[in-house]
């Protein structure tokens, strides 16, 4: 036992010790097969109950030796000593308690409890922790954590007295380029500097700074452009199914977010049947299983839609924008008073949390399998739409339907195919949804015009467009969100087409021609 | 195709006009000056409701002239009518005076969300005079501005009713704000007086009706004017065959964007006119999903026909009314099926439906008759 013993408490100390001594022989008595822990357990014991009923010097001293020796079984008791005594003696615990909850939370096996236990010891810690830090980042082997102890450290070192510890500190938090250290070297560089040391102290804390601002701005920017490229994912899903519905058939299907309600609907309905009726160890593959289902789900919905309703408008846009719209109310009213109003849909537990891409910058596993789906599903639509047979005699029917039927082609059947594609793609953008936010009713019409504006924007009929639109949407809608807000973003945006389209009135990869009429 | 048939019968067209209008007009509020306990009574809440259903027709009647007539489909006609009825919501809002629950000479939504002083763009709403001309030019002056840019770029079919759902989808986030003064989601409420008349008194009701009808009458009359002249045969000939009449010479953008800015002026009289007989305005009524509904009453009523975006206008709105007292969740069914069913079954509307039936008449006279009756 290393730790400094004042005067003063040498006393309390010595009858700790006496104690300890007279103890060690009954409790190894008691409890052979556990020799070691047996004193230990002794002390802590000794010191709780200092803490609980000693006179204020023995409580101090048995906070110290908590602090240093204290494990994280003793939290129960810690807490309820808490809740029944007085303030004084409340925050002498506290710290106690941070320091044990988080010697725990270094101690998991979840890499994301250690991470979170690190930084609330860099934050609100108290020296004391140096040690647990220090040896948690001797064992450490995950890089994230790893650089969360470190930081930890450090922040602890800049409360430190020696100047040269703090030199260091501030140096290597400049280096690791922190956030969260940028409000303390912020106020070391307001201190007054009275002698060379602190001078010297405040200049590298002024340079460590600038280099963690500079940073932010650059993580800054990067956050943004990986939001915008989630949101543009989003849109992108959605707009594919439309693309493919509305560029290609000409079909206005305003019953299309309805699909995505349908899709979204599928999988919660798998997810309580995989609830109800397979084990917990089965529920986190649900989501395998519920995207193909929502999938045909949608598919099979829009292939009875096309087959009684859509085919006998066609070349009738208007009336088909119409008529969808009459679906898409019958569609939300139905789910309504199957579902209620909301429902919420819960992420496996492998797409929950989030990866660390570089310092300060965090993208959350749901977005990325957001962005791996859209590009997932647009190779599909191609490898599909060029590759395959039924995509050459798709692009057949949409030059010429009349010389494609002729040539054997049946254009009736392929109109439902791709219809039910379509649809087909909007359940699957719904079940993603599922990931981002809660499933109600009215989950399609929130996104319906805006998956449409980026099939407008893109050009009518190109699927690049619909992608590089998707993305330039959703990129500038979280450019401007900072600084106008959501609604006003939103209007921007819309101004933005609407000019856009002066200059490019059929989009952005517009069809060449000399046609008058689209 | 039907052009000479009403041009000969213009005359009957007339009697029709003024027989229907004297009923609605001077009829109705005769009824309801009737006992109570008369079969015939028409009741200070039926009135109420027609009152508001005549105000729609109104805005019909402008949807009639844009898609009706021009083929143009227009689904942000909720932003031209959310226009006039806020116009007209803030000078009543600013008549309510210091008899609001803080007793502030601040709309209650201001005072509530601590606004100190009267923002600029409400002050001149105080004024009868510019509270009146702003129900007509500010939703005109939007449709313009808008029109312009939209119609010059040749955004046509589709693509124009995508660009004008958007509109209105943002005109309601725009009006959901509460930093936008408007009130926010609750809009504007608890109109006191109108011009010093208190807006619960039957008679202050029953004169709002009256206007309405009024109102409601001139819109007539300045939209078959319009589909009559020579400028209404453009109209008819842009939405059968935009093409033809670009190649001999006109330009149909000018002519949309006319009908446009019309109807978006008949859209700020009707919300107007809604606005003192409902007693609220909120930014739900001008969305996305009432823009669209609007434009099924004329396609219920019969598109292309002025007397069928009236029918339309009313019936459907009878029809919600009645339905969401007595089963409201199956209004969604019956409006979806409404959309459904006017597409595929009866694209021409009740008036082309009575029109069928009256071919089917032997006399060949009563078809003359009925087909004047019902443009």
């Amino acid at each position: 036992m290393k730790h400094r013993i004042t005067r003063r408490s040498l006393l309390p100390v010595l009858s700790v010790w006496l104690l300890l001594l007279l103890g060690t022989p009954l409790n190894l008595a008691t409890a052979q097969d556990e020799p070691t822990s047996a004193p230990v357990v002794m002390t802590t014991q000794e010191a709780m109950t200092a803490l609980q009923e000693g006179p204020w010097p023995d409580k101090k001293l048995a906070t110290d030796f908590l602090l240093k020796n204290g494990d994280p079984t003793l939290l129960p008791q810690l807490e309820e000593l808490r809740s029944n005594t007085n303030r004084r003696v409340r925050r002498l615990i506290k710290p106690i308690i941070n320091l044990l909850k988080n010697k725990a939370g270094l101690a998991s096996p979840d890499k994301e409890a250690r991470r979170a236990a690190a930084r609330d010891l860099g934050t609100r810690g108290t020296p004391e922790a140096l040690p647990v830090l220090k040896e948690a980042l001797f064992n450490e082997k995950e890089h994230w954590v790893r650089y969360d102890l470190e930081e930890a450290i450090q922040l602890l070192n800049l409360d430190s007295a020696d100047p040269q510890v703090k030199f260091a500190a501030i140096q290597k938090l400049g280096d690791m380029r922190s956030s969260a250290a940028l409000p303390i070297l912020q106020d070391l560089t307001k201190q007054q500097a009275d002698n060379l040391e602190q001078q010297t102290l405040k200049e590298e804390a002024e340079k460590a700074s600038r280099l963690i601002q500079k940073w932010q701005d650059v993580t800054h920017g990067i956050e943004m452009l990986l939001q915008g490229l989630s949101l543009g994912s989003i849109l992108l899903l959605m707009a594919l199914g439309l693309a493919i519905v509305f560029g290609l058939m000409g079909v206005i299907n305003m019953a299309h977010g309805e699909m995505m309600m349908i899709g979204a609907y599928a999988t919660f309905v798998v997810q309580e049947t995989f609830r109800m009726y397979l084990g917990e160890h089965l529920f986190d593959y649900y989501f395998f299983f519920a995207l193909p289902c929502a999938f045909f789900v949608a598919a099979f919905i829009g292939w009875i839609l096309e087959g009684t309703l859509i085919r006998f408008l066609y070349g009738r846009p208007l009336e088909t924008l119409l008529a969808t719209w009459g679906v898409g109310l019958v569609m939300i009213q139905t789910a309504r008073l199957i579902f209620g109003d909301l429902t919420a849909v819960q992420a496996p537990s492998w797409l929950r949390g989030s990866a660390q891409v570089i310092v300060g910058v965090q993208l959350p596993y749901n977005r990325l399998f957001i962005i791996l789906l859209a590009l997932f599903s647009v190779a599909g639509i191609y490898l599909l739409l060029f590759r395959t047979g039924v995509g050459l005699r798709v692009r057949a029917v949409l030059q010429n339907r009349d010389m494609s039927a002729c040539l054997g082609i049946p254009t009736r059947k392929l109109d439902a195919y791709t219809f039910a594609f379509g649809s087909g793609l909007a359940g699957l953008a719904g079940s993603a949804l599922t990931m981002v936010g809660n499933v109600d009713p009215e989950l399609g019409r929130n996104y319906i015009v805006d998956s449409f504006m980026v099939v407008v924007a893109g050009g009518v009929g190109k699927l690049a467009g619909t992608i590089t639109a998707a993305f330039g949407i959703g990129t500038l809608n979280k450019l401007l969100e900072p600084s106008f807000g959501a609604v006003y973003g939103k209007v921007i945006i819309l101004v933005l087409i609407i000019l856009f389209l002066q200059i490019r009135p059929s989009g952005l990869f517009a069809l060449k021609g000399r046609h008058l009429d689209s | 195709m039907s052009r000479l048939k009403s041009a000969a019968s213009n005359v009957g067209a007339g009697r029709a006009f003024w027989i229907v209008g004297a009923i609605l007009f001077a009829g109705v509020p005769l009824l309801n000056s009737l006992p109570a306990d008369s079969f015939f009574h028409v009741s200070d809440f039926t009135l109420n409701l027609l009152g508001k259903f005549f105000a729609f027709a109104i805005l019909a009647l402008g949807i009639d002239l844009i898609w009706g007539y021009t083929g143009v489909l227009s689904l942000g006609h909720g932003v031209f009518f959310g226009l006039g009825a806020y116009a007209m919501g803030m000078h009543l809002m600013l008549g309510i005076g210091t008899e609001g629950v803080y007793g502030n000479a601040l709309p209650d939504f201001m005072v509530w969300n601590q606004v100190k002083e009267l923002p600029w763009f409400w002050k001149p709403f105080y004024s009868l005079t510019f509270s009146l001309a702003a129900i007509l030019l500010v939703p005109m002056a939007a449709a313009a501005i808008f029109g312009y840019f939209v119609f010059r770029s040749r955004i046509r079919g589709v693509y124009f009713s995508i660009i004008t759902q958007a509109l209105a989808l943002v005109a309601w986030l725009v009006f959901n704000r509460n930093e936008t003064n408007l009130g926010g989601t609750n809009g504007l409420t608890d109109f006191k007086h109108i011009q010093g008349y208190s807006l619960n008194e039957p008679s202050t009701q029953l004169v709002m009706y009256m206007v309405t009808i009024l109102f409601l009458g001139l819109a007539y009359v300045l939209c078959r004017w319009i589909t009559q002249s020579r400028a209404g045969r453009v109209l008819i000939a842009i939405r059968d065959c935009e093409q033809r009449v670009f190649f001999s010479g006109y330009s149909p953008a000018n002519y949309k964007l006319f009908v446009f800015v019309i109807s978006a002026g008949l859209a700020g009289l009707a919300g107007a006119l809604y606005v003192p007989q409902v007693g609220i305005i909120t930014p739900n009524q001008i969305g996305v999903l009432p823009s669209i509904e609007m434009v099924i009453w004329v396609a219920v009523g019969g598109r292309g026909t002025l007397s069928g975006a009236i029918i339309g206008a009313a019936g459907v709105n009878f029809m919600r009314s009645t339905l969401t007292n007595h089963f409201p969740e199956l209004w969604p069914f019956f409006l979806g099926g409404l959309f459904i069913a006017v597409v595929m079954f009866f694209p021409k509307g009740i008036v082309g439906l009575l029109r069928k039936a009256s071919v089917m008449l032997p006399s060949r006279q009563s078809k003359v008759e009925n087909a004047a009756t019902t443009d």
